[in-house]
């Protein structure tokens, strides 16, 4: 995993904000979790864009990932390290 | 395969992958709806012809996104794949239902099941979708990387099941006697599934496609922090202004006919008790059912629409941050919101919760959603003691009142579920993970099926536990006969009164008398059964209208204001619903639970109705 000064979790980011998963904070995924995370397409390398958030503390959040969008929660995405794109 | 027995052919693929609707357009009308035995998970096989004439029974799996399970629906399709689930034989191949549109995303399954070494065809559905993206996929190029057959398909159209029905009949024979693919070079972990998949996406994809437009632009609105949960709720308000409404004129010709048939039956049968029987038992107590048929139709047609157009995952969305609140997350909200035509179809859609205690606690607390069977109940408690006047200006006093009662009912509920997410079913936080699926037009074909499909369940449970509970309340009410020269009403003289007898030094606290009591014991069979209970109590005869407008009088001079609120509280919480208990006992699997949902929500009623009764009347004196 290569962390870098740009390197944030996804649950950071705001809508209009693109990334890429560099990987999942190990000690605060179950195996279960990083199972279901991983199926769902938050692997490495994965190109993620942050699309729509909830009213209330901007949660849950939905990213596309995959070309499919995906809901979740901040608490969950909070365990996704990624590596912010520059803003275009 | 024994000869002559039908090929069978199941059908796999993510959730969304319009999987059911291609199954839909295989096989027309010709399904068969069930559940597996001992598992709540739908069962749907339908019969396939092919042209040159061979039967194919093909068996709709639940959508899954892994062969690892998490859900009740996942664990199945498993099973059935490797032939290990009770009640369904091996299949002969899989089909694999892929969406074009987001072929990295759904290949990972492919190749786990690929790796099962079991005979397999692969279908590109949605081809037109894809096209309209601008979404170019090499068919050939998909097939040699995956070392299986590949075909496009169009399930919504009809004659987009054409070219798969047509490689189904040349290559399901030549499928059996191929020798099993090579497995070896498939990864066997998450990672590298999908390593593999994007690996092989890239390599069919011929070109990429730009974004489904109206999708963005729809999810900026639908979406949208603030105008999002305004539209969900302004949808939400014309639903239930359309269950109401709409149902009006179908329910009354059911009425109708329903009477017409009980004055048919009076006049035709000469045998008192079998005429009773037939008129005040079976066709009183199936009719009281059945016509809720009409509000039922009407709602999950709202679903189904709301369902097939992806809506309902958007809904999940912005209802989940309340849900969290107690405990649970966005999908326990469409079981919910079902709930307030009937539980019976909530309880139900509580199936697609993959969290077992989430799915639970939305079963223990969706009878607490006011469902239709109260309306009436309601209705009439409400016109014969709160005053038609207006509060406020424009707003009346009796739909304030029938407001609040829903509103009890939904406070309760989420109540219930807070506290129950915290002790009995605690368990650590769920994750939502929810796919949003892109939007299409609904395919009016699909919601027809969907509809025929819950009006037969539906109408399946009136002809069933229904009927049995009704004749025997009928029995109960009817014997003993009263006495030559009796001046009560028949009931008074009746099994039902000696329990209803019984019954009010229970109820006698929370200022029911042993009217109420006794009306109670056949309105346990279905909440609205009260009113032509209390009717029959009350000795009151003529058409229900009469029955309606003489019986709000009577109860005027009969109860008490305290006693008539605290009847109201009490149909807030009461699970006077049998039907109710049977499908929780069936969803759940677990008379414990049963009993634990009956107890509580009774426990609830009494406490609730009691605290009603002595405010109210240490209020009004």
């Amino acid at each position: 995993m290569k962390v870098s000064a740009n390197t944030r979790t996804l649950g950071s980011l705001r809508p209009g904000q693109t990334c890429r998963v560099i990987g999942l904070a190990d000690q605060a995924v179950s195996p279960e979790l990083e199972e279901r995370l991983l199926r769902m397409g938050f692997a490495e390398d994965a190109a993620i864009e942050v699309r729509h958030e909830g009213l209330f503390g901007r949660d849950p959040m939905a990213v596309k990932v995959d070309g499919v969008i995906l809901a979740l929660r901040r608490r969950e995405a909070d365990t996704i390290l990624v590596e912010v794109d520059a803003p275009r | 395969m024994t000869p002559g027995a039908a090929y069978r052919l199941a059908l796999v693929g993510n959730p969304n992958c319009g999987k059911s609707a291609l199954f839909n357009a295989l096989t027309g009308g010709r399904q068969k709806v069930g559940n597996y035995p001992g598992v709540t998970v739908e069962r749907r096989v339908g019969r396939l012809r092919t042209p040159s004439g061979i039967a194919i029974d093909v068996i709709d799996l639940p959508g899954s996104y892994s062969l690892t399970p998490h859900s009740a629906d996942e664990a199945v399709t498993h099973k059935v794949i490797l032939g290990q689930q009770d009640g369904e034989l091996p299949p002969d191949a899989i089909l694999c239902v892929v969406d074009a549109t987001s072929l990295a995303f759904h290949l990972p399954l492919v190749l786990e099941l690929k790796r099962l070494g079991k005979p397999m065809l692969v279908t590109l559905n949605m081809m037109d979708l894809a096209e309209r993206d601008g979404i170019r996929i090499d068919t050939a190029a998909l097939a040699r990387e995956l070392g299986l057959p590949v075909v496009g398909s169009v399930a919504v159209r009809k004659a987009g099941t054409r070219a798969l029905v047509e490689t189904l009949s040349s290559t399901l024979e030549t499928l059996k006697t191929q020798p099993p693919a090579d497995t070896t070079s498939i990864p066997t972990d998450v990672r590298g599934l999908r390593r593999e998949a994007r690996r092989i996406a890239q390599a069919a994809t011929l070109s990429e496609g730009r974004e489904h437009k109206v999708t963005r632009v729809l999810d900026r609105v639908f979406l949208h922090r603030v105008a999002g949960p305004a539209i969900l709720f302004g949808l939400l308000f014309l639903m239930f202004q359309a269950v109401f409404s709409w149902a009006e004129a179908p329910m009354n010709w059911i009425d109708g006919g329903i009477v017409g048939l009980q004055a048919l039956a009076s006049s035709q049968i000469a045998n008192p008790a079998l005429r009773s029987l037939l008129v005040d038992g079976i066709l009183a107590g199936v009719g009281s059912v059945v016509i809720f048929l009409p509000q039922i139709l009407i709602l999950f047609l709202f679903i189904l629409v709301l369902e097939a157009s992806g809506y309902m995952a958007r809904a999940a969305f912005l209802m989940d941050r309340l849900m969290a609140g107690v405990g649970l997350n966005g999908r326990a909200f469409i079981p919910l919101l079902s709930s307030f035509a009937c539980a019976i179809p909530g309880i139900m859609a509580a199936r697609t919760i993959d969290s077992q205690r989430d799915r639970l606690t939305t079963i223990m607390v969706a009878p607490l959603m006011t469902c239709s069977a109260r309306l009436p109940v309601y209705a009439l408690i409400i016109a014969a003691f709160i005053p038609d006047r207006k509060v406020w200006g424009a707003v009346g006093l009796q739909g304030m009142v029938m407001f609040s009662l829903y509103l009890f009912g939904i406070v309760a509920a989420l109540t219930v579920a807070a506290v129950l997410k915290r002790t009995m079913l605690r368990g650590a936080a769920q994750p939502l993970l929810l796919e949003l699926p892109k939007y299409q037009m609904p395919n009016w074909r699909d919601v027809a099926i969907g509809l025929w499909q819950r009006a037969k369940i539906f109408m399946r449970r009136a002809g069933g536990i229904i009927l049995i509970s009704m004749i025997v309340l009928w029995a109960l009410s009817s014997f003993p006969p009263p006495p030559p020269g009796a001046t009560q009403p028949p009931i008074f003289y009746s099994a039902a009164a000696w329990v209803g007898k019984g019954l009010q030094t229970v109820f006698a606290p929370i200022g029911f008398n042993w009217e109420i009591s006794v009306a109670l014991i056949p309105g346990l069979a279905a909440r609205e059964v009260a009113v032509a209970a209390l009717g029959t109590v009350y000795a009151l005869s003529g058409s229900e209208d009469a029955i309606k407008t003489s019986l709000a009088e009577t109860l005027r001079n009969a109860w008490t204001l305290p006693t008539a609120l605290s009847f109201l509280m009490w149909y807030v919480f009461a699970p006077q619903c049998l039907s109710t208990l049977a499908v929780t006992k069936r969803e759940t699997n677990s008379w414990r639970w049963t009993f634990f949902m009956a107890g509580y929500l009774f426990a609830l009623a009494y406490v609730f109705a009691g605290a009603t009764y002595w405010i109210t009347k240490a209020i009004v004196g």
